[in-house]
């Protein structure tokens, strides 16, 4: 570590690391990590380059406040166990965090190096922390209080909750409709962005806190909130996503071979459709495929498509790249692998072939007029500008809307959106029993919001019922 | 694990399953399905509730092998376990005042007696029209008639084997003229449930089908049992599977269903050559 007197005198010369990666056409053959993650060397140059500041901007540009010139310090001195300690105040699941964040609207977009070059790789440091689980400190586990906890929903926010409950000394089961835990990081995002192994081990860290998991269990539907709490739960956390994609709502949507992102996703995510025969969910494997959407669910569609071999990949925008809500190192990787972005260009309908299923989209051309509420410009279509690109899969990838399933787990208010109104701050609902976080409250946002709203809920939920000992 | 507590068969191809499942058996209601994923490598496919019984803590499906998944089912035995079993899911049917007229073709039977049961229970007027392509593969003819006086079921055979030859529109239309029934349930196969709701169209009687596209997850996250109903997109598995006959648009979810028939010879075609394999 470079130092002046005993001083730490952060690295101003070198350069951002470069993210480790594989060769963009070698990896998109297969479905392995495209990301390998920074080495020790790497993370200790990169450590050296953080200026330390007494007040850290980054701090307030992540959503759940981890300190971090602490944990980047702890690695400077090779403290890694004490790095993740203190992570771990804040943030259970820096493996996936780092993965997924959108980092450069967030603690790195304050980062002050940003200002006037590029900005310490945060995400990258919290990952190469969060890769060496082993190395932190055993838990502090409460005495247990006898209390106990249903959380609704596997996803980053519901085990988030369930750690931070667990800790604290309640009994938590957590209910998963599917047969496995994690939620959107199991069937939505990419093996080759979010290795489901990194999945698996948090829910392996829960089942060693206690946490009970039973899966195949829709709430709503195998039972209830009213049937929870007659079974001797003392509170609910409903996490249950936000689900029920969003509609283009244009002719030939329902035509074969026209997808939802999250069907797409699912088939080989979950199901494991890229090994069919062997895995018995299939998927189609196309020659041109075009994807609807600039979001983090589009890019993981382009790049899946792209492993499955598909010839043509494009990628269709009603703005231009610059106004994608996508992470950019995702929009990046797409582009490396060979992706092509069509900017300022909205479907209007999907055309069937022969055979009854979609060979083509036609695209209305656009141009970007004033500003919306969002502050990006607002895309107006440019009259009689129409394109039809060849299409023999289409993938839409606009969004989601309220799952109505959650509507019939309890009491608990829904507003005329079908998300369930929950206080900001605590996470708690019209039914002083029920607290709910996460997409199901606030509509489709990131993981580590969810997983901050599950942190508040357990520390309100710990508040109320079991307060710890000082 | 689900484990399987009895197994019928009804025939060559056709089977019914008796499955743990005490907090399932609580809370199905008629209309409703699971979504079974055999093994660890299975695709998870719906069955509509053939029957449940909540004290004994059980449910039913039957299945008729048509592709991979259900070939490999019917090798299961009584006391083997399903990897995983999700439901109840979807809307349970629900039904006005009427003479209700019940139509099941060929595994659609298992769906549209516990239908019958249920109206029956309710104190409704009930006939029932069962369709089968021939004698051996007409499901549940003594559960139906164990509820239901023998001038209330109506037998239809493609072959002519068995009941009179033909398909079920032709008791449907006798019944609708003769004002016997004045609502409709149906379900079976899309060419079946689409004729049945042309002729209660045509005497302007109510129709109810339940539908049964492709789906993956079964609860409303992504989409692939969408079907357009009343020019309307609804999903399935969260909507239905329970729609207004005279609304669905049958040559889409036709379509819908097919999509997947080469990949579906595919998986069947290797799973046969494997069973041969480890027969040799």
């Amino acid at each position: 570590m470079p130092q002046v007197n005993g001083r730490y005198i952060p690295d101003m010369k070198s350069p951002r690391t470069p993210a480790n990666e594989e060769d963009p056409v070698e990896r998109a053959k297969d479905f392995r990590p495209v990301d390998k993650g920074f080495t020790k060397e790497m993370a200790l140059a990169e450590a050296n380059r953080c200026l330390d500041c007494k007040k850290p901007f980054c701090v307030d540009g992540c959503p759940v406040n981890i300190n971090i010139p602490a944990f980047i310090e702890a690695i400077r001195n090779e403290e890694f166990g004490r790095g993740l300690d203190i992570i771990h105040e804040q943030s259970m699941l820096p493996a996936i965090c780092g993965r997924v964040c959108p980092q450069e609207n967030q603690c790195e977009g304050k980062c002050i190096r940003g200002k006037k070059g590029e900005p310490v790789a945060i995400g990258q440091l919290e990952r190469f922390l969060g890769d060496q689980p082993e190395l932190a400190s055993e838990p502090k586990m409460a005495p247990k209080n006898g209390k106990k906890v249903a959380v609704i929903g596997a996803g980053p926010s519901g085990i988030t909750c369930a750690g931070e409950l667990a800790r604290n000394g309640f009994d938590v089961t957590v209910f998963e409709a599917f047969f496995t835990g994690g939620g959107v990081l199991a069937y939505g995002i990419p093996e080759f962005r979010l290795p489901k192994a990194v999945v698996k081990r948090e829910i392996d860290g829960l089942e060693k806190l206690g946490v009970k998991f039973e899966y195949n269990a829709v709430v709503g539907r195998i039972t209830d909130a009213d049937e929870l709490f007659a079974q001797g739960f003392d509170a609910l956390y409903i996490a249950t996503g936000a689900g029920l994609p969003k509609m283009l709502n244009i002719p030939g949507e329902n035509l074969p071979n026209v997808f939802f992102a999250n069907e797409y996703l699912t088939r080989v995510n979950l199901m494991k459709a890229n090994r069919f025969p062997e895995y018995d969910t299939p998927t189609k494997r196309a020659k041109n495929v075009v994807v609807f959407g600039g979001g983090n669910v589009a890019m993981d569609s382009v790049r899946t498509a792209l492993r499955l071999g598909a010839e043509t990949v494009t990628l269709c925008y009603r703005r231009t790249e610059a106004e994608m809500p996508a992470r950019r190192a995702e929009v990046e990787h797409a582009k490396a692998e060979g992706v092509k972005i069509h900017e300022l260009a909205s479907p209007i309908e999907f055309v069937a072939g022969e055979d009854g299923a979609v060979c083509a989209v036609k695209v209305q051309n656009m141009k970007l007029g004033e500003p919306d509420a969002s502050g990006r410009r607002r895309p107006v279509p440019i009259e009689g500008s129409i394109d039809e690109l060849p299409c023999d899969l289409g993938i839409s990838a606009i969004g989601t809307n309220a799952n109505p399933i959650a509507k019939l787990i309890g009491p608990e208010k829904i507003n005329k959106w079908g998300y369930i109104v929950a206080d900001e701050a605590t996470g708690q609902t019209s039914d002083p029993r029920i607290w709910a976080g996460g997409d199901i409250v606030t509509g489709a946002a990131t993981v580590i919001l969810a997983m901050g709203a599950g942190k508040s809920a357990a520390a309100d939920i710990t508040k109320k019922l079991a307060p710890l000992a000082e | 694990m689900y484990k399987i507590l009895e197994k019928t068969q009804f025939s060559e191809k056709v089977f019914k399953f008796r499955i743990e499942a005490p907090q399932m058996a609580k809370h199905a209601h008629a209309g409703q399905f699971l979504m079974v994923r055999a093994n660890e490598t299975g695709e998870r496919v719906p069955f509509t509730f053939a029957d449940w019984n909540p004290e004994e803590g059980w449910v039913e499906f039957i299945f008729m092998v048509v592709g991979k998944t259900t070939k490999m089912l019917s090798t299961y035995e009584a006391g083997d376990s399903l990897e995983d079993v999700t439901g109840p899911l979807g809307q349970p049917s629900e039904f006005g005042d009427g003479k209700w007229g019940v139509i099941g073709g060929g595994v659609g039977l298992a769906i549209a007696f516990p239908i019958a049961r249920k109206l029956v229970k309710e104190g409704k007027d009930v006939h029932a029209i069962m369709g089968a392509r021939t004698k051996e593969l007409l499901l549940l003819e003594d559960q139906f008639r164990s509820i239901l006086p023998d001038d209330h079921i109506h037998i239809t055979t493609d072959d002519g084997s068995y009941g009179e030859k033909g398909v079920v529109t032709a008791p449907e239309e006798r019944l609708l003229e003769a004002g016997q029934i004045d609502h409709i349930f149906c379900v079976g196969p899309v060419p079946m449930m689409k004729f049945a709701t042309l002729t209660a169209v045509k005497h302007d009687c109510p129709i109810t089908a339940s539908l049964n596209p492709i789906m993956v997850d079964g609860t409303g996250m992504c989409g692939c049992c969408r079907v357009e109903v009343g020019g309307e997109t609804k999903f399935a598995c969260v909507d239905g599977p329970d729609f207004d006959a005279s609304k669905v648009n049958w040559n889409d979810l036709r379509a819908r269903q097919a999509a997947y028939r080469t990949e579906e010879g595919q998986a069947l075609h290797a799973y046969e050559e494997a069973i041969c394999a480890c027969h040799r």
